[in-house]
């Protein structure tokens, strides 16, 4: 299988360029994050973040062919030669795969992104019926891993006054929680003409979210409550 | 050369769900904290943690805090230190709860109240009928628990340091441990960070394997630190082999998969765990399970062309429930296998999972060796919380459910102690700069340039000698050999070379680091498991099949310095009642 991937190292580097690679054998079943480790046995200063290996922490996001994925759960299978490996779109690159996510983190952070309830604390758990539970599934999965936001034109055009489409989801997550009563607080603060309305259904959130969840959505949901809140 | 200096009150190491727990309440206490992870908090591995945390909440079935602790001393084949596991079975339901009210999306029962599921090794009553004691968020309670802790620390202001590498600890000379030398991944740029207090928090080493269930970051590197500062590593023969890794992949299929009725079957077609483990069955200790499948693979009746792995089947569960309460493994099997499991049973074989050994402590947090007046004589300054710790919670074995618990209680504990040191030692001490020199030494050394052996070769080589020589069965030749062998894969080390000396975002160098902290816990392993003449939890001997209570029942301690052994006590009598005196294991 033949590779083509965005190098750049800052120490070394004028420009960045794209580096050929090949691996013979590839297994059927194999996933890019084995063939890029596989790489980096052959080419040490190939850098790239990685943890799980499953699809659960988030760093392996990239631009593969032309979309954001994480390796880890991509099957070699499912992609064209040759593989064009590129960093996630718009955020600063640091080095080679790796991109400065600080953003990112920022605009997650300003959603308050916490359970709030001033209620005295119960000694045992607050009750939560299944259907008020379920209103969070599909929010709280998140991995961060930053797919979504770095796939958004809106994100790429304002990532320091649009919120993104992770950040939003995790506003969403907690506006949607029983348990948590700063409701109004966070709607005011998301009532913005940028931090929420940059958002024009482009939908490139859902269209790549390896855990399959729908930011979109999620916005849909927290305008809904706006309007419920001014009507 | 001058290095840039910050200072704290407190230093974590690791940002899982014992370095977030510990750092949280430090914050909240108004301590100065620093959190130094080689990776963004919530990419630690707490998160992969699916099946649930274990309280005696009573939600479901009847339950107490001794039944509990009867289990996981039982579980732990009576290798658990008793004081240790009272007091965190005691705890159990408190830390269910705050963790409840800082937000964790627990799962519901009908009147409210949060899910609980049977696992592996629970019983009512002191071993009879099984309990539902595993708090559960769907099948990602590690996700769930580690972004609530980390959104909670951003609340409280919480200073991170993410990726940062730490190098070494660094001390004063009369042996006060005061903060660690770390290494801006981004910038490759040194830093001190001076701390009255030092948290390790740094997560298993199940990376010394070659097929694991653990993330590419569990490389022990607290462990790693700890042995170079001269302190031992307790009870590190005690590997667990999670019974359901995907077959030939490693990635775990979550114990609740079974909680919630699913079971295994050979290659005959036969429900075999019954033949093993009547009671209990699929859901006995999984030390046992493991066992039982390599077994059935040992004599012939494993599944596939190869008969190389068994079956865990769910299908009959209906696609509802499998949905619903196991959604992170249908992912899983989607991505990976390429099956949805409310169809299709899915191929599994035991895999390296969890290090129930580690840095020696008390049940305070406080690391401990033998020094002057006794076996536990406390390192000042110094603590370890987490998979890294040997409190000693889980023993030879650890139950399902127990690793979520532990990380949270000790991580707790940990910053109780922590702030009652703080109030007696209010400024920093002196650092001695010669500590400094050695860490700065560790780091310079991969600055040599030349030829030589690359880390990828000889890591390779490590992780197939621990997966050859110290596996589920184990026996005296198997284990002298596999300790000549990592013996002289250590002495190939000095060899190794990067070819990589670039300072921005160096990957090799940090994989470079690595690679000493897994030689350094893999030796500890085979040593120790070497030593061990008997068969007790995960450590099972072919030539020693029996438990040996005259002789074993005791922690094993293994210093890096001529990798010598030594042991130490169990604590058998637990805080306030009467021991569990050791018995015949069976479920």
């Amino acid at each position: 299988m033949r590779f083509s991937i965005y190098r750049y190292d800052p120490d070394a580097d004028t420009e960045p360029y794209m580096q050929d690679y090949v691996l013979e054998d590839c297994p059927a079943d194999m996933m890019l994050l084995d063939a890029l480790l596989l790489l980096k046995e052959q080419d040490e200063t190939l850098g790239f973040r990685r943890s799980c290996g499953e699809g659960v922490c988030g760093s392996d996001a990239m631009n593969i062919n032309g979309r954001n994925g994480l390796a880890c759960v991509t099957p070699l299978s499912s992609l064209s030669a040759p593989v064009v490996l590129r960093p996630l779109p718009g955020r600063p690159v640091i080095r080679d795969l790796v991109v400065d996510m600080e953003q990112f983190y920022k605009q997650y952070r300003a959603v308050k992104p916490w359970l709030q309830n001033s209620e005295p604390e119960p000694e045992v758990e607050r009750l939560q019926t299944p259907v008020e539970r379920d209103q969070i599934d599909g929010l709280y999965e998140c991995i961060l891993c930053g797919c979504c936001s770095t796939a958004c034109p809106s994100f790429w055009w304002n990532p320091e006054r649009f919120l993104g489409p992770a950040a939003l989801l995790q506003a969403c997550r907690f506006l949607a929680d029983s348990r948590d009563d700063a409701t109004e607080e966070r709607l005011q603060t998301l009532d913005d003409a940028y931090k929420l309305f940059r958002c024009h259904s482009i939908m490139n959130c859902v269209d790549v979210c390896p855990k399959g969840l729908n930011p979109t959505s999620a916005i849909g949901r927290i305008k809904q409550m706006m309007l419920k809140k001014t009507v | 050369m001058s290095i840039p200096r910050r200072k704290f009150d407190t230093l974590v190491i690791g940002a899982g769900g014992a370095g977030l727990r510990a750092a949280l309440q430090l914050s909240q206490d108004e301590a100065m904290v620093a959190v130094v992870s080689k990776v963004f908090p919530t990419r630690s591995h707490t998160v992969a943690a699916q099946g649930g945390i274990n309280a005696s909440l009573a939600n479901v079935t009847d339950d107490n805090w001794h039944w509990h602790m009867f289990d996981t001393v039982k579980g732990s084949d009576y290798l658990g230190d008793q004081n240790a596991i009272e007091y965190m079975c005691r705890a159990a339901p408190r830390i269910v709860y705050e963790l409840e009210h800082i937000g964790v999306p627990f799962s519901r029962l009908d009147n409210g109240k949060i899910y609980q599921r049977a696992f592996g090794g629970q019983s009512q009553n002191f071993g009879g009928d099984q309990a539902a004691r595993t708090c559960a968020a769907a099948d990602r309670t590690g996700h769930a628990i580690l972004h609530a802790l980390y959104q909670q620390n951003i609340a409280a202001r919480t200073h991170f340091f993410d990726e940062y590498f730490s190098v070494d600890l660094i001390s004063d000379d009369d042996g006060y441990i005061l903060g660690a030398l770390v290494v801006d991944i981004a910038s490759g740029e040194p830093l001190i960070i001076e701390a009255k207090t030092t948290l390790l928090a740094t997560g298993g080493a199940a990376q010394i394997f070659r097929t694991s269930t653990n993330a590419h970051i569990n490389t022990g590197d607290g462990m790693g630190m700890a042995l170079r500062a001269g302190i031992p590593l307790q009870d590190m023969e005690f590997f667990q082999f999670h019974p359901t890794g995907i077959a030939g992949k490693g990635m775990l299929i979550t114990e609740a998969a079974r909680g919630e009725g699913g079971y295994l079957v050979n290659g005959n077609g036969e429900r075999f765990m019954p033949n093993y483990a009547p009671n209990a069955k699929d859901l006995a200790s999984r030390d046992v399970v493991s066992r039982a499948i390599a077994v059935e693979i040992r004599e012939g009746r494993g599944c596939g062309p190869d008969k190389d792995h068994v079956l865990l089947k769910v299908d009959h569960l209906g696609a509802d429930v499998v949905h619903k309460r196991l959604p992170g493994i249908c992912d899983m099997t989607r991505a990976f296998l390429n099956i949805d499991p409310a169809e299709q049973a899915i191929p599994v074989f035991p895999t390296a999972h969890y290090t129930m050994g580690g840095i020696p402590t008390n049940r305070f947090g406080q690391v401990v060796v033998p020094v002057s007046s006794g076996p536990e004589d406390e390192v000042p300054g110094l603590y370890a919380a987490g998979e890294c710790a040997c409190v000693s919670i889980h023993g030879a074995n650890r139950l399902g459910g127990n690793s979520l618990l532990d990380i949270l209680v000790f991580g707790r504990a940990s910053a109780n102690h922590i702030t009652g040191y703080l109030s007696e030692h209010r400024h920093h001490r002196e650092l001695s700069e010669s500590s400094v020199d050695k860490a700065m030494q560790r780091l310079l050394r991969w600055d040599t340039k030349g030829e030589g052996e690359s880390v990828a070769g000889l890591r390779n080589d490590l992780k197939r000698v621990m997966e050859e020589h110290c596996g589920v069965f184990r026996t005296e030749d198997v284990l002298a050999e596999g300790l000549d062998k990592v013996i002289a894969l250590e002495k190939r080390l000095p060899d190794v070379r990067l070819t990589d000396h670039s300072r921005q975002f160096n990957t090799a160098r940090i994989e470079a680091l690595e690679l000493e902290n897994l030689m350094d816990v893999a030796i500890a392993t085979v040593c120790s498991a070497l030593s061990r003449q008997e068969s007790r939890g995960a450590h099972s001997r072919i030539d020693y099949p029996e438990r040996n209570d005259v002789n074993w029942l005791k922690h094993s301690l293994f210093y890096k310095k001529d990798r010598q052994l030594d042991y130490k006590p169990v604590h058998v009598k637990p805080m306030t009642v009467d021991t569990f005196t050791p018995k015949e294991r069976v479920y």
